[in-house]
């Protein structure tokens, strides 16, 4: 049969085909597979593979205590390792019942936007590589990002698995020009973040590639259970900080950032904003910080124990809800953990996102809800 | 078109600012004394042997298990002529850098300040071709220490810095 205008498309009997991306795509941002099912350039499912990363870190905190299994919460999240400790030590305080100083709070919060902002530029990096804004913004995004893990270095002694957070306070002190250093480093994150601005946000080209892809409803979001920045680019408000303060958010002056398209560009220019937002908040903490004081409580045994008991912490991370629940039988390390991860979550909506989309739109949609495989699979 | 020119601008007014890389194998960036690499043992200078007495406690508390500790009666000791108060020392010291995940607890559980983190670039440095070779004896814990190459610094967990003006107070 020959094809004619009227025929074409409908004389071929075409089958739809199977498009393995990953585990080892640069794409995946880590070791996560995914089959498309492609019927030409558009994506017709999505199914995903997770657990190549798995480490069993929940199993192995049982048999740890409560001081060792900090270090194994650092690495289920490590672009934001800070977040991950913190909500780890919460739950072990709120456990034990320990009353955090003060001043140690404080150095928390600060650290833990300073991540926020870390991760985030992580991402804004990454997100430009996905949809083909080559090497700038990526560069651009490593050079702040830098600064900002050489804060951490002199404060905590590592780049990124700093395990500083301890049941009740912090390990040590930090360095005498702290607020110093940190308004430093605001100084130049500000450049930074304005050079994104300029960067991306405004450009016609990548406001056309990323608006209206990858829409996803309030609705569908909520019974997801997406949390962080993926849900609140959907129109819905929801955010730890504010809703359940923890530290000392209830004293701070700050907006929840959200938008109500639902689409990738929704999700990128959230996370601009909220960066914004993490830089307000941490002037507002160096102002309210005092200088000097314990990080500690006075009286902390070499060997912390628990009553038996079980809580759930949840805290804002850069992705998302990070929750801990921890079970405890008495002694010195938990009976059960279990890490409820933002990544998880947000993942298993890639499949809504992205059917009826191109291949290549796939791609962009699974860099925006900015994934960190080592916490969806733990 | 706006938006474009506007990222044109942007990258061209990067030209305008100082680089922030280095030469790196050329140059290296100063570390602060916090920095941590790998754990090393601390020689004592005094008396001319290791702190370490080889009580395992930080053998004990390795979350991932990496170190081997093996003591022996010190043949210095005051008892038998010598001028250490240590009665046992270190015999033979094993740690898998290829496993250690660098917490810092080993060095916190220690009661003789005898081990600290490494906080110098050759903690960084330390690439082989055999992922045997990352298992670190005795001499080879202490040598850096020995020679005095180290800026020892061991944390007090917990303790807050001394505010100046209270110090002058008293
Ligand atoms: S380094 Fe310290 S804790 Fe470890 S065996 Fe030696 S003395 Fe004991
Ligand atoms: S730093 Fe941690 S993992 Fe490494 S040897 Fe010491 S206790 Fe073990």
């Amino acid at each position: 049969m020959v094809a004619s205008r009227e025929t074409y498309g409908t004389e071929f009997e075409t089958q739809d085909l199977l498009l393995n991306v990953g585990p080892q795509h640069p794409s995946t941002h880590g070791v996560f597979r995914m089959v498309l099912q492609v019927d030409g350039e558009v994506v017709k499912d999505v199914i995903p593979h997770i657990g190549y990363l798995h480490r069993g870190a929940e199993k192995l905190c049982e048999t740890m205590d409560f001081r060792q299994g900090i270090g194994f919460m650092d690495r289920t999240e490590y672009l934001a390792a800070f977040n991950a400790e913190l909500s780890y030590v919460m739950a072990v305080e709120a456990l034990a019942d320990i009353e955090v100083p003060e001043r140690a709070q404080w150095i928390r919060m600060i650290l833990c936007e300073l991540n926020r902002l870390s991760s985030h530029f992580m991402f804004m990096g990454a997100f430009g590589i996905d949809v083909g804004v080559f090497a700038t913004p990526f560069i651009y995004a490593w050079k702040e990002r830098e600064q900002i893990l050489d804060l951490f270095e002199e404060v905590a002694g590592d780049r990124m698995m700093y395990a500083y957070f301890r049941p009740g306070g912090l390990a040590w002190d930090v360095p005498h020009n702290f607020k110093a250093r940190v308004r430093e480093v605001l100084k130049s994150t500000r450049i930074g973040i304005n050079d994104f601005d300029g960067l991306l946000t405004k450009d016609e080209i990548f406001r056309t590639r990323t608006q209206g892809v990858g829409v996803i409803s309030a609705e569908e979001a909520i019974e997801w259970g997406m949390s962080g920045p993926s849900i609140r680019a959907s129109g819905v408000p929801m955010d730890v900080r504010k809703d359940e303060p923890y530290l000392f958010y209830d004293q701070i002056d700050f907006n929840v950032a959200s938008r109500t398209e639902g689409d990738v560009y929704a999700r990128y220019s959230c996370r601009m904003e909220e960066m914004w937002e993490s830089v307000r908040i941490i002037e507002q903490c160096l102002e309210k910080m005092p200088d000097y004081g314990p990080i500690m409580p006075e009286k902390m045994p070499r060997m912390l124990r628990t009553p038996p008991g079980e809580v759930y912490i949840r805290t804002e991370a850069p992705r998302g809800e990070y929750g801990i629940y921890m079970v405890s039988q008495g002694g010195n390390r938990p009976y059960r953990l279990k890490v409820r991860s933002a990544c998880l979550s947000n993942l298993q909506a890639l499949k809504d996102m992205s059917v009826n989309q191109y291949v290549a739109d796939a791609i962009i949609v699974l860099g925006s809800i900015d994934i960190v495989l080592s916490e969806v699979d733990r | 078109m706006n938006g474009i020119a506007r990222s044109m601008l942007t990258t061209l007014s990067t030209f305008m600012r100082k680089p922030v890389t280095r030469d790196y194998p050329v140059v290296h960036k100063e570390l602060p004394k916090t920095d941590r690499a790998f754990p090393l043992l601390l020689w004592d200078h005094e008396i001319d042997e290791p702190f370490c007495t080889g009580c395992h406690a930080c053998e004990r508390a390795c979350p991932v298990e990496c170190m081997t500790v093996l003591m022996k009666d010190n043949p210095n000791h005051k008892s038998l002529g010598g001028d250490s108060s240590r009665r046992k020392i270190i015999d033979k010291f094993w740690i898998d850098y290829g496993r250690c995940m660098r917490c810092n607890i080993c060095v916190e559980v220690c009661n003789f300040e005898a081990i600290a983190m490494n906080n110098t670039w050759t903690g960084h440095e330390t690439s082989v071709y055999d992922r045997r070779d990352l298992t670190m004896d005795l001499q080879q814990l202490l040598s850096q220490s020995r020679a005095g190459k180290i800026n020892e610094w061991v944390p007090v967990i917990g303790q807050a810095n001394e505010d100046p003006a209270a110090v002058k107070a008293e």
